[in-house]
């Protein structure tokens, strides 16, 4: 941390210490070097050490670099990493002063730090054992993604050929790392120029390699912004062959050619390939399905995107999982008794599914994926983690599925299949299972929220017992179902979807949703419900809920008041939520802190602003928001020393209050509150006058509070003094208390 | 070795063994789905099945009508049901020695067999397999006596009247077979017979074969079975789960090296995940509690039920269900609810640990002292004081034609609020339903049945490796109606034996040794021989005493004294003659040294051919041939004794003597 000043580096230089550290002689004598993160801390110091040009000549001349290369096989694998990040590091910096002038400079005009470098990795390049190689190939993944200066295109002709020649192996060693060096030097802006070797390098690979092994090239080549299209074609064949294959053994009988075939015409594999053994199709099949749901998204994605056939492919795989496929080939057969009751293949189809929603354009599609879904949903066999993935994917194909021209809002098939939903989601709201009873109410809340106003969806769901079952949730006995029964019925509430309850025996339940969140709030023994019911009645109070409007001081005071004595701070900071957005709205937004957004035309309180600060100190805000400003969590108190700010921002125009009150009063707020800086903070404020609470406020160094709580922790703990400190209170506790070190 | 299938049912085994002079019946199974063709006996008098319409022929001829009866297109015979016995013709039954029981549903036919055939042997089984086989023996006895019925149909069972019937009457099989259920004199007769035995327990059968019973994770006192001589071990696998229910985990590790594993009893849904049907029961039951229905379940006095309590213990307070009742209907629940208690030994490890603390190990103890569970012996009497509604109702039969549960379909059929839940998987839930149609009440089959499935099956079949795997020919090809489903079968190398109902099957197998003991004083007196290092060897002449299977050899009484009297001369005449031993010899003859050493004894114009098994070496001009193989020397020439002498000990001087 201290060479990484230059002067300081020039200090240490002249004991000799440095060259005791990190010199030949240095560490590999050490005891405590067997130790890895003593090992990782010698790497740290070394890459704070190679900050400045006299760093980076010591660590040249030091043999340092000799012990780097050994420790890229170091046991400890964030010690092989760091040495390897290090090694590149000091590649790149080297190169960064000698190159910078002469661009085309050659490999051995280099400096001899960088030689020495280069000519290890070729020697690895060139070694008969796997792991000399992928250290090699790790390296220059790494250098070539970080660096896009032109010496690296120097370097990538060096070594090009080395690379290339690895792929004669039989079998082709370090793939993976091949694949990462590949696209690396692919996606580096300096071959932005067509490389044809690069391609030629991709497109043998993609053909040699198992179908395991191309699927992260393909799709790494795929996302690439700029590829010849003949190696995207072949690259999408990749990826599609083992859709094609279980298309091809499931056809009931050879339809015409489809898409599918024709991209992937010529591809060798067979499902005998696919079905060599179950793990091997189910690990392809999720890698395949996960690869293809990662591209679909993107706008670069291949086109003519072969949507109809890969939604038919995902509705036959889940049908092959849940034994509902009846193929008649004998490799349908096999590829039935391999998948039936595959859940890891069932996930990532149906996480596929859900994705392929975007830019379905034929609705025909639309029955056969309602089907499959709901028959997954039905089914007793679907385990809680299937059934999650199975809500999400019902949700992207109600909210996005394609409409005929001309239909009204939600298509033609829609209400049929919510009629037949709504008795399998009351169904799920009963599972003893609580992963179930979870997904269940998520997927309640995403639907009410885009649905809410839809006629045949609140239709069907009032007609339901869903939100009755829903309001019975807010009881259970699992802390993560309450809290996703308060959004639930929350959500509801807003779109005024709530069934009343008719549970009787709880006093709350008469009060109705408000009494039941507030009695919650209140007693629940867990922060996640807790912290749920703030978020509900935030997004209340800035929807104007019906029954926040009622009374919303009361409201707010109310909730305040169960708020500030939280254990939990969520709950504490969403309490501080609640009050800006009663701030907001009864004093106007607070001003945009970006000098470019559109100015907002100004909201006029509604009443005068030293009538308003009068119900600010009657409800508690002051007071709850001064306790919060030296909350012992730093995201509490950096939300309350906001949100003290916009108040007094906003009442510096009051003229009226100008001039402060009792001064005695204020004295007194002003010892309250140091008390409570210090941790103190059983003595409470009191009842307030605005002009207390102003005087108080101006006399604090808000401004400065707020940037010292913006700075991390972590700046505190990496500064040297922390270092120094660190070391003196080691020492000294060293002595007095072994146990209790640092 | 031979098996003899006497039962066609895979889950309710009824097999023969005859391995080594004994012959053993392993189960005992009573197929019941025969009494799905006869009509539910009402508890109450139900003027509904009073009603139905007698069928008829056809061409309108009604002489059957008094006994069979028509309810929505489907007929049913209207007489008390009964059920399809085990095979009793293919071997006589009398000759069985000893009936193995390896749990409690697989013994619903023994007083058929033990009463009614000759038997005269021993039954073995565990406890709580006799206890709780005796609460389903009385339960089913009961059910069916206390409501008796006059007539008893037996016209339809002609085979030329069967063959006019409508299926699925025209398509039972063995229907002359059919007896009514058995008394309960028969069934304390039968279970007399039985002789209680502990899992690892080595029960010897006339000192030729051992029984072992080993836990099989089933059910309580559930058991497989290992029937082994000292060579030769056959195991008996039958109804076995891996899952962790109430019972002690299933003995994998003894089952290894078996010649032969008898393979039956796997799961009858193997498609039916338990847990999810254990989902699927609970959250149908709240929906259907919530909407002010009630919930029937169809189920046996024990097994399945103490699981589901247990569920259903925790779920209950969860889903806001703790006011419901739940009441157990059975004439046997009392004893079910506390026998299942006391069994603590059988029981798995989690609830025998409770046991010490001291709690009891099944939670329903909690249910009742807390009143949410109340069991009555039968909706007369107390239940119809403290019957309130909605409630959860447990009883039996699963069938639905006899028991309390009859009652209640009669009561609950026509509101489309009730709901029954079947979780037995006996009997199809669709045909049990028949005589009730039309029905308005809601029907969830959530079938549990924690028997091994087939991907359990292939790890098991991996991990213990027999030699041979004896199945029901079901297990051998996929369902009838998933004929795609590859994986719905047993799939093994070497493929699977298969059997099906009366036939007999040679199992593949041949004994090859027998053990013999040497008397101490004998084994002392031989003086064993290095013949290659670790292999020694030595003579040994002794007498075989055999008796009661077991093989001894006994020192050879000492010669006879010349000079004793006539007496004792008398008494060695019995005694076989000890003649003079000839020295054994062993070795291997190298042929080239032999030829040499012919040479050099005077012989000539040798050839030496090559055969097959050895060696010929000819001498022509002596028109002499010796033939040298493996384990054979033959010397052939032509009445020249003292050629073949000579040569003899030519080729003896090659081989070592002992």
């Amino acid at each position: 941390m201290f060479a990484a000043q230059e002067d300081c580096f020039e200090y240490l230089q002249q004991g000799q210490l440095l060259l005791g550290l990190f010199g030949e002689a240095g560490p590999l004598s050490w005891a405590v070097w067997s130790v890895p993160t003593v090992r990782s801390g010698w790497i740290q110091g070394l890459k704070s050490l190679a900050q400045h040009p006299g760093g980076l000549h010591f660590l040249g001349d030091s043999g340092a670099v000799d012990a780097l290369f050994s420790l890229q096989g170091d046991s400890s694998l964030f010690v092989a990493s760091a040495a390897s990040q290090l090694l590149v590091h000091v590649l790149a910096l080297s190169m960064q002063d000698k190159a910078e002038g002469s661009p085309s400079l050659k490999g051995s005009a280099w400096p001899a730090c960088a030689q020495k470098i280069v000519a290890h990795v070729e020697a690895s390049l060139c070694s008969t054992t796997a792991l000399q190689i992928t250290q090699a190939l790790n390296v220059l993944t790494t250098t070539f993604g970080r660096c896009h200066s032109p010496w690296t295109e120097v370097l990538w002709g060096q070594l090009s050929p080395l690379v290339a020649h690895l792929l004669d192996s039989e079998p082709v060693p370090a793939t993976h790392s091949l694949v990462d060096l590949l696209l690396s030097v692919a996606r580096s802006p300096v071959f932005a120029s067509a490389d044809c070797t690069l391609w030629e390098t991709i497109a043998r690979m993609l053909s040699c390699l198992s179908p395991m092994q191309t699927g992260p090239l393909a799709l790494g080549t795929l996302k690439l912004q700029h590829c010849p299209q003949a190696l995207r074609s072949q690259a999408f064949g990749v990826l599609l062959q083992p859709l094609a294959c279980i298309l091809r053994a499931t056809a009931q009988a050879p339809g015409p050619p489809g898409l599918l075939d024709e991209t992937t015409q010529g591809c060798s594999m067979t499902v005998d390939t696919l079905l060599s053994s179950k793990s091997a199709c189910v690990g392809l099949l999720c890698q395949t399905l996960a690869h293809l749901e990662e591209l679909q998204p993107l706008p670069q994605h291949p086109l003519p995107w072969p949507q109809t056939l890969l939604v038919e492919a995902v509705v036959i795989i889940l049908r092959l999982c849940d034994g509902s496929a009846a193929p008649s080939s004998s490799e349908g057969c096999r590829l039935c008794g391999t998948l039936a009751g595959c859940i890891r293949v069932q996930r990532a189809a149906l996480g596929f599914l859900g994705t392929l929603t975007l830019g379905t354009s034929s609705w025909e599609l639309v029955p056969q994926v309602f089907a499959i879904l709901l028959e997954t949903l039905k089914s007793p066999a679907s385990s809680p983690t299937v059934l999650k993935k199975a809500f999400q994917a019902v949700l992207h194909w109600l909210l996005d599925s394609p409409t005929p021209p001309g239909c009204s809002d939600l298509g033609p098939h829609t209400p049929l299949f919510l009629r037949e939903l709504f008795p399998v989601l009351q169904k799920h709201l009963c599972s003893p299972c609580w992963e179930v009873r979870d997904s269940a109410l998520e997927f309640l809340t995403h639907l009410s929220m885009c649905w809410g106003g839809e006629a045949n969806f609140r239709e069907v769901l009032l007609a339901s017992d869903v939100p009755k079952l829903a309001w019975q949730l807010l009881r259970d006995p699992e802390s993560y179902v309450r809290a996703s029964a308060v959004t639930a019925m929350g959500q509801l509430s807003s779109q005024g979807l709530q069934a009343a309850s008719d549970s009787p025996g709880h006093p709350e339940v008469q009060q109705g949703l408000v009494g039941e969140l507030l009695h919650i709030l209140s007693v629940d023994s867990e922060g996640f419900p807790r912290r749920a019911v703030t978020r509900v009645f935030t997004e209340w109070l800035r929807n104007s809920h019906a029954d926040v409007v009622q009374d919303t001081e009361w409201f707010v005071a109310t909730v305040l008041q169960m708020v500030s004595r939280d254990l939990d701070w969520e709950v504490r900071a969403q309490g501080l939520e609640l009050v800006q957005v009663f701030l907001a709205q009864t004093l106007g937004q607070p001003n945009p802190s970006c000098p470019y957004a559109v100015a907002l035309p100004k909201v006029t309180p509604p009443s005068p602003l030293p009538e308003v600060l009068r119900t600010l100190c009657q409800m508690q805000i002051f007071d709850f928001a001064f306790r919060a400003l030296f909350d012992c969590d730093r995201p509490v108190a950096q939300k309350a020393c906001d949100l003290l700010l916009f108040l007094r921002n906003k009442s510096a125009p009051c003229s009226g209050l100008q001039e402060a009150g009792d001064s005695s009063d204020v004295a007194s707020v002003e010892a309250t509150l140091e008390r409570w800086q210090v941790g103190e903070q059983g003595q409470p404020l009191g009842s307030l006058e605005p002009e207390v609470v102003l005087a108080a406020l101006r006399s604090m160094d808000l401004e400065g509070l707020q940037s010292r709580l913006a700075e991390s922790s972590d700046h505190v703990e990496k500064s040297p003094q922390s270092l120094l400190q660190d070391v003196l209170a080691t020492v000294a506790l060293l002595e007095e208390n072994v146990a209790d070190c640092y | 070795m031979k098996l003899y299938c006497l039962s066609g049912h895979p889950t309710l085994p009824c097999n023969i063994l005859k391995f080594k002079s004994t012959t053993i019946m392993l189960d005992c199974g009573l197929d019941m789905t025969s009494a799905l063709n006869f009509l539910p006996l009402p508890l109450v008098q139900s003027p509904r099945l009073c009603n139905l319409p007698g069928w008829s022929l056809k061409d309108g001829n009604a002489f059957l009508d008094k006994e069979l009866k028509e309810c929505s297109g489907h007929v049913f015979v209207d007489s008390v049901p009964e059920f399809c016995l085990p095979e009793t013709e293919l071997i006589d039954l009398s000759t069985v020695d000893v009936i193995l029981i390896s749990n409690y549903h697989c013994m619903m036919a023994l007083p058929y067999i033990t009463e009614h055939t000759g038997f005269t042997g021993t039954v073995y089984a565990t406890e709580p397999t006799v206890q709780i086989g005796r609460l389903l023996m009385e339960e089913l006895v009961n059910f069916i006596e206390r409501v008796p019925k006059a007539q008893s149909a037996s016209l339809w069972k002609n085979k030329d009247i069967q063959r006019l019937l409508p299926s699925p009457l025209k398509d039972a099989v063995e229907v002359s077979t059919w007896r009514r259920c058995y008394t309960m004199q028969e069934v304390n007769s039968a279970l007399s017979k039985i002789q209680l035995v502990g899992y690892s327990q080595k029960i010897e059968l006339f000192g030729v074969v051992q029984v072992t019973p080993l836990s099989s994770g089933y059910a309580l006192g559930s058991s497989n079975w290992i029937i082994q001589s000292h060579y030769e071990k056959v195991s008996y696998v039958s109804g076995s789960s891996l899952l962790t229910t109430h019972p002690q985990p299933m003995d994998q590790a003894s089952l290894k090296n078996s010649d032969v594993l008898v393979l039956t009893g796997l799961t009858q849904i193997p498609t039916a995940n338990p847990d999810g049907m254990v989902g699927e029961f609970c959250s149908n039951l709240a929906l259907t509690i919530r909407n002010g229905g009630n919930v029937l379940v169809p189920c046996y006095p024990s097994g399945v039920i103490y699981d589901l309590l247990e569920c259903l213990y925790q779920y209950i307070d969860s889903a806001g269900l703790s006011s419901v009742p739940f009441y157990f209907i059975s004439p046997v629940a009392n004893s079910s609810l506390e026998f299942s208690q006391i069994f603590a030994e059988w029981l798995c490890h989690n609830k025998q640990s409770k046991v010490y603390l001291p709690e009891p190990p099944f939670p329903h103890a909690e249910l009742i002292q807390t009143n949410k569970l109340k069991h009555y012996p039968s909706i007369h009497g107390d239940f119809s004081n403290d019957f309130r509604q909605p409630c959860v109702v447990f009883t039996g039969h699963p069938s639905l034609r006899f028991g309390d549960v009859v009652h209640f379909m009669e009561l609950w059929g026509k509101s489309s609020l009730n709901t029954v839940i079947f979780t037995e998987p006996d009997f199809s839930y669709l045909e049990a339903l028949a005589p009730y149609q039309p029905l308005a009440m809601k029907c969830i089959y959530c079938p549990i049945d924690t028997r091994l499935n087939f991907i359990q099956v292939s790890k098991l079949l991996k991990e213990v490796q027999p030699l041979h795997v004896v199945c029901p020919e079901q297990y051998t090809q996929p369902p009838p109606a998933q004929s795609h489903r590859m994986d719905l079968m047993i799939d093994c190398q070497p493929p699977p034996m298969s059997y099906r109902r009366a036939e007999v099957l040679a199992l593949p197998f041949k004994r090859r040794y027998e053990k013999i003991e040497i008397m101490p004083e004998l084994a002392d007196s031989l003086v064993p021989m290095e013949i290659k290092p670790g292999i020694s060897l030595a003579t040994v002449s002794a007498v075989l005493h055999t008796k009661d299977n077991k093989h001894v050899l006994q020192p050879p009484p000492r010669p006879a004294q010349p000079a004793s009297g006539k007496k004792r001369k008398r008494m060695s005449d019995d005694v076989p003659d000890c003649k003079v031993l000839k020295p054994l010899l062993s070795g291997s003859i190298p042929v080239e040294q032999f030829v040499q050493s012919l040479e050099k004894h005077g012989f000539s114009d040798i050839k030496v051919e090559d055969t097959a098994k050895g060696h010929i070496v000819l001498l022509q001009e002596a028109e002499t041939l010796i033939q040298i193989e493996e384990d054979s020397t033959h010397i052939i020439c032509d009445n020249d004794e003292m050629l073949r002498v000579r040569l003899r000990d030519l080729v003896l001087k090659f081989l070592q003597k002992f």
